[in-house]
Formats: C-alpha cells, structure tokens, sequence
C-alpha cells in the first residue's frame, strides 16, 4: 500500500536475490558512488549484486515496470564516469557473475560471464596454448563486460584489434528485461550486426550477462625493446619509419620526459638517463618473421636518432620494460598531488605537431602535461597535474585537458580512443559530431531502449524523444522544456 | 533501357547522383513522395536477397566513385561508395597498401561490398568489412546526411553507427563515402596446399595449422568431387615466409607450394548463380567443419574453414525438392555447430520457393531498429531478413 515505485523494487529484489545482494544501508552505498574517475560522486538509491543472469534479467524488467534508472558496473575502473550512479536509480553490480564457462581451443573461444576479470580470461587459456588478446592496462582488475560497454583498448590492439574484434557472441539482458542473443558462436550471424552496436556502447543499450570472445594462439616468439630518444620529434620521426617499412609490430608506446620520471620515480624501471622520450616496441609473431622485423626495426631507430636500444634478454627484463609503462598513470601520483588522465586519438602522422602543440598550451597555462601513449595508433593519454590546493589549479588543468581535445579535433581524431564518454565528455560530443549524426546515434538508442532507463545521462548531451519522426524537431527539445531532461 | 532487375522486380526508374547532396535531395523528394529506393553500385548483387515489395526508385551510386583521401602515413582511404574494390587497391597500392579484403564477387564496388558483407579468404588475417570500416557518411531514409565513425582508426566515441550498415543490404540508409583503415602489402606470399583423403582428414589438417603458431594470413578447404584440398596462404617478409612454410610443410605432409593462388581462390564455388546454382553460404564452429564437409558431400564446397565459412552450389537442375532438402541438412548442421545456412544467390523461380535466411536469433530488436531508421519502409524493402 502506498509504496514508492523504489521501495516496490526493493522489496521485489529482496524476494529475487540473496539477503547480502540488496544493498540499501547508506554508507555501503556510499562506496558505489564513483568509478574510475572519482571527482564525480553519486550515491545510487539502491545496489543490487545478481548472482545469476536470470536475476539480473528480473531486476531489469522490475525496473522497466517501474520505470526505475539503472546503471550496470563491473569493475568500476572506467575513466569517463560511465559507471556513475544515477541518484533515483539502481547500481546493478555484475562482480558475482564470475564464471568462466567454457574454454574450447578447438574452436578458439571462450564463453564468460560478463563480471569475468579480463586476465583470467587469459589465465584460463593459456594452459591450451591460447590468450585473450585486448588487453588494457587495467586488464588485472577490469572486467570482461566493462570491455565490451567500453570497446576497451590496450597496448597491444595497434595489431591485434579492439575489444569489438575480439568479441564474437553477446546475451544481453534488454531494457525490456528480455534475454536476446548477439552474434554467434560463427562468424556473420544473419540480419543487422547489432553486436557490434552494443559493443562500445557503454551499457545505455541494455546490460550484457554472457560473452563469447576469440582466443588467439599465443605467439612463437615476442621480442621486446626499449629505445630512448633525446627527444619526442625523433622518437615520433622512428614510429612513422617503422610503420613506413610495412611493419605492424604487437605494441609501440611512447613516454616523454615527465611521464619517464614519475615511472622511475614510482617503480624503479631503470629507463635511459636523460632521455627526452622512450618507446617501447614489442614484436610478436613467427620466430622468423620477428627475427627478419627485428633486423629492420633497429636499424630504423638508429637512423632515426636513438641514442640507446635495449632488447629484453629475459621475461624479467621485459616485464620490467613494460612495468614502467603500465605503471605509468599512477606513478604520476609521485610527482603530483593531482592529475587529469586526458584520451584523445590524432591521425599518426599529426604526432609531432600535435606535441608541438600540446607543449605550448602547457608552457603558456604552467600546467605541466606528462605524456603517454598508444603511438602506433596516435592514441594519446596527457596526463595534466595540478595541485588541488592551490586555488584555481584544477580549474586551470581542466581548461589545458579540454584544450587537449580541442587540438585532437582539429587535426581530424576524436574526443576518445578508448575511455569512452560516459558522463565526462558528454559535453564534448557536440564538437566532434554534428548534431544530425548524433540524433542518427539515437535512433539506436531508440530502438533497444525507448524508455531510456539504461544508464541515462550518458554519452549523449541531449536525449532523444524516441518515436518522434526525424528531421521535424524544431526549438527546444519537449524533454528539455518539461524539465525530464537535464542538459549538460 | 536497361532491362536491369531487383530479384525480379523492374525498377521504376534510375537515378545517377554524383554526390551526397545529389543523393540526399533524391532522398528527400522520395520521402515528401512515399516512393521506394534501392541504392546498388556495379548492381553484381542485385540478384541477392528477397524480391523487394516496391522498386519505385533504383540509386545507382557508381558515379561516387573518387578518391577523397588516402593518408599513406596514417594507413586509411576514404572513398565514394561507388568506387570498385579492386579500383581502390590498385589506387593504394601506388603506397604499398591494400585494403584487405577480398573481392568475392568480381566489380564489385565498396558500397555494394559493405551493403552485402562479402569477404574472401583474407578475412582469417584481417576479419571483414566490420573491422576494416572506420568511418561513413550516409544519407537517411528521411534524406538528411550523418557521419558515423570518423578517419583515426581507434575511435570510441558514440555508437558504431557504421557496424550497423555493413551486412544491411540497403535498408538502413543510404552510405556514399566509406573511411577504411588499409594494411601493407606484404613482401612475400606463398601459398602451401594439401590434398586431405576426406572430410575428417581436411578438419584434422585444419586444426593442426590453426593450433600451429604459423599466423596464416588465410586457411581455404575447397572439396569437389575430385578430392578435398587444404591450402594455407602465409605472408610476410621473404625470411619470414620461407620459414612459417617450412613449419607449414611439416604439418601438412606430402604439401606442395607455391607463389602461385591455386585455382578457385577467393572465387564462390559457382560462376553464375543467378542463372544456374543456388549459391549457400554456411558458417560453422571450427569444430563442426567435418561434419559440415560431410552434409555438403557430392556437392562440394569452398571456404574459409580457418574462421568457419564455406559456400556450397547447389545446381538448379536438381529441382526444388532436392535443392529443399539439401538446405535443410546443412541449415541442420551448421544449426548443430553454433551457425546458419543462407542463401545468397539463386534463379528467382527457386528463390521464391526457399527461406533464404534460416533463423534469425533478436529479429524482434532488428525490426526495431529498421523502424527507427526508415519508419515508412522504403529503403530496399522487404529484400532482408524477416522481410525488413
Ligand atoms: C589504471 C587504469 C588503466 C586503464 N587502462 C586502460 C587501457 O589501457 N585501455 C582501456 O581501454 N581502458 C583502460 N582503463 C579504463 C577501464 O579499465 C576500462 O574502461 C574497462 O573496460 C572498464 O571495466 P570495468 O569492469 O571497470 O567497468 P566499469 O567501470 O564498471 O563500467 C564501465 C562502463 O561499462 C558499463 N558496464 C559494465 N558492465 C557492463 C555489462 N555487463 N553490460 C553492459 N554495460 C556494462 C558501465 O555501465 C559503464 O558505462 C584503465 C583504467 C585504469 C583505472
């Protein structure tokens, strides 16, 4: 009698789930309210942790019924706040689904709920020769469906591919609270290639309970170097050579002074002194093949000015290599307080000016830029640092970070290559797309969740009304104007 | 007059737009008229798919066919729908570049290539349209032009609009451009084939290379009534090639190579289907590919078994009972190892009596998203699945 459409769903989830799946005590909700990037908070109204995918699906059409928001979250390390609470909503938890259901090397997948961490999923398919292959730095605690909503990268896909490269099969429990297979355990399922749209949608198309990924046959043989350059022109001028000669290698990352710093300072990588950037480049693939890539790649960097080439002898020097480099976003933590982790993709080519550029901005703001990145595929990740206590600091940092992205857009990239948009750069997506191509967006959205109960708020700055006929709308959006919608 | 057809049906008339703002102004008078439009590009596939319910417009898309960009450094080419695959490689390959994708039907322009999702057997190295589509414009039922993706091959902003239209056959919008990341063009190739005794023998060589750690560019079964041959395509540096070959030859005993294609390579297992053969295509777990092979028998089939896809012939002159129930046994088996059996292409007679598509698992959602896109029907109507 008399309950609130919340406290209706309350007492239902009590009935579906196990008494420590329904959260409601405020402080325990408390630790749900950020993700990855922690300076946006909210507090859900309710947390739920399903144990199984038929749980999760009643929940779902609870919500639906009641027309209750609700937001899934694996691990919580996005960096875009895609996970971020909606304060009237449900926090739909995915860390119980754990299982890794299958492992068949005869048909190279595997079959994994989606709560799976990323690297277990390679632990689980090494035994048989095989790995999971997109592999974001955050791969020890990420989570398997968290790569899907956020079409999730890593150093490694400059070769490899994406997470939606990687991803064959999807169960995904829709806004409707209906279980609808994605794709196939083959290859070109017949009809629309709907996977491929909620692979990188970041969870506002419905929530994701099941995935089928390709495993790939662990490589013969994996060489790996680091190269110190006196600087990030000649390090970039090494990147377009090797490209240039028609070599794809596994990973080519760079770091440039700063960034090298807060490494050693943090983990001790012993990287070249006085090096104005480094690259790690890692070659992968047939012993004959890496050895003949090998050859050209150390002349390349010789002819490009590298003043030392080092080759991991062992497993513990490249593990060391790479420690430095993915360790490299927290090590900023060594050399201050504070620090944004910006994402952008620029066309390759455009690396040196974009440095060029990005150099000025920090010089003429005295915000200090580290950078890092994904130089293979122009993927860039500035790390601005400030001091929150000085007053003004942050808000200069985030007017360098946004200038950052402006430079991105210029020279024909985008706003994110693989952190997505999730509720930060929402506000961004207006200056990369037109607003013709992101209504075509939610035309999407419109189809799989009309009501838009999934994870609302996100990607887009202005929701759609769904079920309006295109290219009619004119003045303010109805939403905007009964005050339903917020505008960013 | 052409006497040009859509699955049978006569196209009210043609139109030959030379840009997306000639294409989207047709679209709009279309939409303020309530008439129907097929986009084609060469029209190599026209004859594919169901007959639509209404042909008022056919868009002829050939004349988009320029080079808009190609960044050799950044490994990307953006290009007019219109233009013929086999166009753009020769356009790329000035750089050491190709696009790689196989041109699975000959003069096949990019446009018709996305619409249809064809590939060939470089898909084992670098997937199909899905993967190597990084960005398109588009022109909507409704006549207004979007951009989805963009021209830096790693991207996550936004839905992947794109991946919707590949495989769509026209009936989502209208794409006029299309932004590919490219590949190099290696420097070596070398093909190394095998005659296998049967069907369990091929998938037995099958598996042996796909556990190898030889990183084949692609991996072909081709069973005929004369035999069933494995052949493996490696490529990559001279030193390189000559020793995954050497591995190769271990693995596949009694192999020969080759630089050399052998022949029907990347080529469907019929000449014509249209005229004289149904044209199947049948995916399948990579374990299933014997029993696939089997459910095929006398007929043969030809495909990439390294990723799980074959296409069988059926000749026309079997007869629709026959050709019925050869269907219904590979769409029982592809069915059992996690796949599906379409019918590509067939004489429109036959067509007309056969489900092309098979099940089709969240047509429920795909009906959704066609409403959405083009809530009055008009694009390509009726020619996909489920009659969308
Ligand atoms: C130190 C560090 C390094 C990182 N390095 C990389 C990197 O190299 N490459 C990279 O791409 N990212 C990186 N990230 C970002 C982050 O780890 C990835 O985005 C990751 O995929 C998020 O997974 P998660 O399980 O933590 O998801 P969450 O943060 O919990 O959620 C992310 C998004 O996915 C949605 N979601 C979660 N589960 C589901 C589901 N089952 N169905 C539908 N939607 C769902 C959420 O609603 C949210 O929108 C890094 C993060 C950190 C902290």
């Amino acid at each position: 009698m008399g309950l609130t459409p919340l406290e209706t769903l309350i007492r239902r989830a009590r009935a579906l789930l196990p008494e420590d799946g329904v959260i409601t005590d405020h402080a325990r909700l408390r630790t749900y309210e950020c993700d990855g990037l922690a300076h946006y908070r909210v507090t859900p109204a309710l947390v739920v942790i399903p144990e199984t995918a038929e749980q999760l699906a009643a929940i779902v059409r609870c919500c639906a019924e009641l027309q209750i928001p609700y937001v899934a979250r694996g691990s919580g390390t996005g960096l875009s706040g895609g996970s971020l609470p909606h304060a009237e909503g449900v926090l739909v938890v995915t860390s119980r689904l754990r299982a890794i259901k299958e492992v068949r090397r005869e048909d190279q997948r595997a079959v994994v709920e989606p709560g799976v961490i990323n690297l277990d999923v390679t632990r689980a398919a090494t035994p048989v020769g095989y790995y999971y292959a997109p592999d974001p730095s955050s791969q020890q605690v990420c989570s398997i469906g968290g790569n899907v909503a956020e079409n999730s990268g890593g150093a490694h896909c400059l070769k490899y591919g994406f997470t939606t490269n990687h991803v064959l099969a999807a169960e995904l429990v829709a806004a409707d609270g209906d279980r609808v297979r994605l794709g196939g355990d083959a290859p070109d399922s017949p009809g629309y290639d709907l996977l491929g749209a909620v692979v990188g949608s970041e969870g506002t198309l419905g929530i994701v309970t099941e995935v089928t990924v390709r495993l790939v046959r662990l490589p013969e043989k994996v060489v790996t170097l680091l190269v110190g350059f006196d600087s990030t022109d000649r390090a970039g001028a090494a990147v377009s050579a090797i490209i240039a000669a028609g070599i794809v290698p596994a990973a080519i990352e760079m770091m440039d002074a700063l960034a090298i710093e807060a490494a050693e300072a943090a983990v001790h990588c012993g990287y070249p002194d006085g090096a104005g950037a480094v690259l790690v480049i890692e070659l992968d693939g047939p012993a004959a093949e890496v050895d003949a890539e090998y050859a050209d790649v150390v002349r390349l960097c010789g002819e490009t000015g590298a003043f030392e080439i080092r080759t991991a002898k062992t497993p513990e020097e490249r593990f060391l290599i790479w420690k430095g480099r993915k360790s490299a976003f927290a090590a900023v933590g060594r050399i201050s307080p504070d620090y944004i982790v910006q994402d952008g993709v620029i066309p390759r080519t455009a690396l040196p000016e974009v440095l060029r550029a990005i150099t000025e901005l920090s010089e003429r703001s005295g915000v200090r830029v580290a950078n890092v990145f994904h130089a293979g595929d122009g993927n860039l990740h500035p790390l601005v640092l400030f001091d929150d206590a000085v007053p003004g600091a942050g808000e200069a940092a985030e007017e360098v970070s946004r200038g950052i992205l402006d430079l991105c857009l210029q020279h024909g990239g985008s706003i994110t290559g693989e952190h997505g948009v999730g509720a930060d750069k929402a506000a961004h997506m207006p200056k990369m797309y037109a607003a013709e191509d992101l209504d075509t967006m939610q035309l999407v959205r419109c189809a799989f969740d009309p009501d838009r109960i999934s994870n609302p708020g996100k990607i887009f700055p202005t929701p759609r009304l769904c079920g309006e006929r295109p290219g009619r709308r004119q003045g303010a959006h109805p939403l905007q104007e009964a005050g339903v919608a917020e505008v960013f | 007059m052409s006497d040009i057809t859509v699955s049978g049906v006569t196209p009210g008339r043609t139109e030959h737009p030379a840009s997306t703002a000639e294409v989207a102004e047709i679209l709009r008078a279309a939409a303020a008229a309530g008439e129907s439009v097929i986009p084609t590009g060469a029209g190599t596939k026209l004859s594919w798919g169901n007959p639509p319910t209404s042909a008022d417009i056919l868009l002829d898309l050939s004349a988009l066919d320029q080079v808009s960009e190609h960044a050799s450094g950044d490994l990307i080419a953006t290009v007019g729908a219109g233009m013929p695959l086999a166009r753009l490689n020769e356009h790329v390959a000035t750089a050491g570049q190709r696009l790689a994708l196989d041109e699975a039907v000959p003069g096949a322009t990019v446009g018709g290539a996305l619409a249809t999702n064809t590939s060939g057997p470089l898909r084992m190295l670098a997937g199909t349209m899905r993967d190597l589509l990084i960005g398109v414009t588009m022109v909507r039922a409704d006549g207004v032009v979007a951009k989805a993706g963009g021209k830096v091959v790693k991207n996550v902003a936004g839905y992947d609009v794109g991946k919707l239209l590949v495989g769509s056959m026209g009936t989502l919008a209208v794409v006029t451009e299309a932004t590919f990341r490219l590949h190099p063009v290696p420097q070596g190739r070398r093909w190394v084939s095998v005659a296998a005794r049967d069907a369990a023998h091929a998938a037995e060589l099958t598996q042996a290379v796909l556990h190898s750690q030889t990183v084949p560019s692609a991996l072909e079964v081709d069973a005929t009534a004369d035999g069933t041959r494995v052949d493996v395509l490696v490529e990559g540096r001279p030193e390189g090639v000559a020793g995954r070959t050497a591995v190769l030859s271990g693995l596949l005993p009694g192999a020969e190579t080759s630089d050399q294609p052998p022949a029907g390579w990347g080529r469907y297992p019929w000449d014509d289907a249209t005229a004289s053969h149904v044209g199947v295509k049948v995916t399948f777990r990579l374990s299933g590919l014997a029993d696939v092979v089997a459910a095929a028998g006398g007929l043969g089939m030809r495909g990439s078994a390294g990723v799980g896809v074959a296409y069988v012939a059926v000749p026309a002159e079997r007869g629709i009972a026959e050709i019925r129930a050869v269907l219904a046994r590979l769409r029982e088996t592809a069915g059992r190892h996690g796949g599906s059996t379409v019918v590509l292409d067939a004489p429109q007679a036959i067509k007309e009596e056969l489900d092309l598509w098979g099940p089709v698992p969240a047509l429920d959602l795909m009906r959704r998203v066609k409403d959405e896109f083009d809530p009055d029907h008009r694009l390509s109507p009726g020619r996909f699945v489920g009659g969308i």
